[in-house]
């Protein structure tokens, strides 16, 4: 007990001063608040902010390993040098590229809410929990360290800072941070060589004339993009044996994390189902344009548009932008129909900007943000229809 | 501050700080986003609106008892149009090559609702030399912004100020290239503009509370 009293003792010690809320928040952190509530008649639930974070974060885990296992897979693979999946080798790359992105995202972004804790005199809020652990989880894995930095300081200031903190902000933080790199870095963001550890570097040394073979890391959608196949079997998309971000690649694991977060109540099973809806949607509209022959070969679009209409729920970021961000409970709907409407849109605006747009490979994240601009006015309508309609039946009645 | 009153001097030093068009009374904002990438083209811009400003608020203030009322966004419409034309004749002659960039927003001075904005609330009620000053302060108040803007715009977006670059060469990786930095792409577009203004709204208001309105 020595850690929790010490830690007890230093708040005490604060207490009042200016850097009281940066000790109160390592003290509950770790340990249950030693406060109680003085009056009112309160209920205990066991689910508080941090609580509810921390099973978000349980359920990224197996994501989080599986992308350190992928990084060093795929790396091993595009160099010509296989090496078992589940192997150290393997592991060992993706552990010392990955975990640094983790530290950088949480050490940034969590300097960044206990100084804004200390100016503006309030609590350091749990907010940032879930965005630190999802920001190296959807980039790709040599994305250099300083542009992780300066992203995660954009999307936490701009993105959730200036708008009043945890639970005021109108955009997904770490989509804001995702959409920064990808609009301010672009080469580092898309493109056949980022997805791979080691492409770009062994690029840089064939442009200083280094004799090398090019190691290209396309992902299944840079490819479908350029009407090429690259070849991976369904299982392989399924279990996540394929380049893409760290963590997006395994839909089997996302698939249980979401069950989880269905399980323990936490993500909203509405945006989840009503988001593969749309995706399904849309692709079935778009497999019945090329099969009714409107789109030919020589279309630009005929690679995405002739994917199989379920295969795009395993390709690209699409699952795990459904599960994990979607349905953050601060920039959703609020509203229990709201949610249909808010994910099934995401799944189908997905989609439609993955086929038409090649300069965006992947539209999840355009997607999930344009709805979280919505999802108030979504909220909006849906309360002034129960309104319309409770005040019919109150004339009914009444007449 | 010896050749103008206290009062003439507030009309040029209110529009810089505490009363400037663009951050506190959101106006011109187009224009602010559109050339802004640049830091010549801003200063070009804000030189251009400072002249447009400045001579048409003394027209208008100069004309201001025999302008029918009924017609008189018109006749104001007239002045400033004339008066954009001059800045874009002369900027065709002179610097071609920068009057392509500004492209159409030189003609869109016009429309920029700061100017009509000023004749409207200012010069139709005022004398000349009045207008002149409040004319030249709202344009530098703006002109301060669009610097500004683009001043990180282009310092962070291409490494280079008023072309030439001063973080080092990109290609030849010399300077802050070699070791790692790039540029932010993100700067170029158009909706970091807005975030950078939205940035100064933030650090004016920080400063000046005044400045904050109660809800």
């Amino acid at each position: 007990m020595g850690l929790k009293s010490t830690l007890h003792n230093l708040k005490e010690k604060y207490k009042g001063t200016k850097m009281a809320p940066a000790f109160n928040a390592l003290h509950t952190f770790l340990y249950l608040p030693n406060e109680t509530t003085h009056n009112g008649t309160h209920i205990k639930v066991a689910d508080d902010l941090k609580r509810t974070m921390n099973t978000v974060i349980m359920a990224m885990v197996p994501c989080l390993i599986f992308g350190m296992f992928n990084a060093g897979y795929q790396h091993y693979a595009a160099f010509g040098t296989p090496v078992e999946f589940l192997s150290w080798d393997a592991f060992y790359i993706g552990l010392i590229k990955i975990l640094p992105l983790v530290i950088v995202s949480y050490g940034v972004g969590l300097a960044i809410e206990f100084l804004f804790a200390v100016i503006k005199k309030h609590e350091v809020e749990e907010g940032y929990l879930v965005t630190g652990m999802l920001v190296p989880l959807i980039v790709p894995v040599d994305t250099p360290l300083w542009m992780l930095a300066v992203a995660v300081a954009f999307g936490v200031v701009i993105g959730k800072e200036v708008f009043g903190g945890t639970g005021m902000n109108i955009l997904n933080p770490a989509l804001t941070i995702r959409a920064f790199l990808f609009f301010a870095y672009p080469t580092w963001m898309s493109g056949d060589k980022v997805w791979v550890h080691g492409a770009v570097e062994r690029a840089q040394k064939i442009a200083d004339g280094a004799e090398l073979d090019a190691i290209s890391g396309e992902t299944i959608l840079g490819g479908l993009a350029q009407g090429k196949d690259l070849g991976y079997s369904v299982a392989d998309m399924f279990y996540g044996f394929i380049p893409g971000s760290v963590g997006e690649t395994s839909t089997l694991l996302i698939l249980l994390g979401g069950l989880f977060l269905i399980f323990t109540k936490i993500g909203s099973w509405r945006i989840m189902l009503s988001s593969v809806l749309g995706a399904l949607a849309m692709g079935l509209i778009f497999n019945g344009v090329v099969d009714a022959g409107w789109i030919t070969e020589s279309s630009k679009f005929y690679g995405l548009m002739s994917t199989m209409w379920w295969h795009h729920l395993l390709i690209g970021g699409f699952a795990f932008g459904t599960v994990f961000m979607a349905t953050d409970p601060v920039t959703a709907s609020q509203t229990n129909k709201g949610k249909w409407y808010y994910g099934f849109l995401i799944g189908f605006i997905s989609i439609l900007i993955r086929v038409f747009n090649p300069a965006y490979p992947e539209g999840v994240m355009l997607a999930i943000l344009l709805m979280n601009v919505f999802a108030p006015t979504i909220d909006h309508y849906v309360v002034q229809g129960n309104v319309k309609r409770r005040m019919k039946r109150l004339k009914v009645k009444t007449a | 501050m010896g050749l103008l009153s206290k009062k003439d001097a507030k009309l040029i030093t209110d529009p810089l700080a505490d009363n400037n068009p663009i951050t506190i009374q959101v106006l011109g904002i187009c224009s602010a986003l559109a050339i802004t990438a640049e830091l010549e083209a801003s200063i070009v811009m804000s030189i251009s609106v400072l002249f447009v400003l400045g001579v048409g608020n003394v027209v208008v203030s100069l004309m201001r008892n025999i302008i029918p009322n009924k017609i008189r966004i018109i006749v104001q419409l007239i002045v400033v149009a004339t008066l954009v034309i001059i800045v874009d004749l002369v900027l065709k002659a002179f610097a071609y090559e920068l009057s392509k960039t500004l492209s159409v927003f030189v003609g869109l001075i016009i429309t920029n609702c700061i100017i009509m904005g000023r004749f409207e609330a200012f010069a139709l009620g005022n004398g000349p030399w009045k207008s002149f000053l409040d004319g030249i302060g709202n344009a530098a108040g703006y002109g301060v912004i669009l610097i500004i803007v683009g001043f990180f715009r282009e310092l962070l977006g291409s490494g280079t100020l008023l072309g030439i670059p001063v973080l080092g060469d990109p290609i030849e990786k010399t300077g802050l290239y070699a070791i790692g930095y790039e540029n932010n792409g993100f700067m170029l577009l158009s909706p970091m503009a807005l975030i950078v203004v939205g940035i100064i709204i933030w650090v004016q208001r920080t400063r000046n509370k005044a400045l904050v309105e109660d809800h």
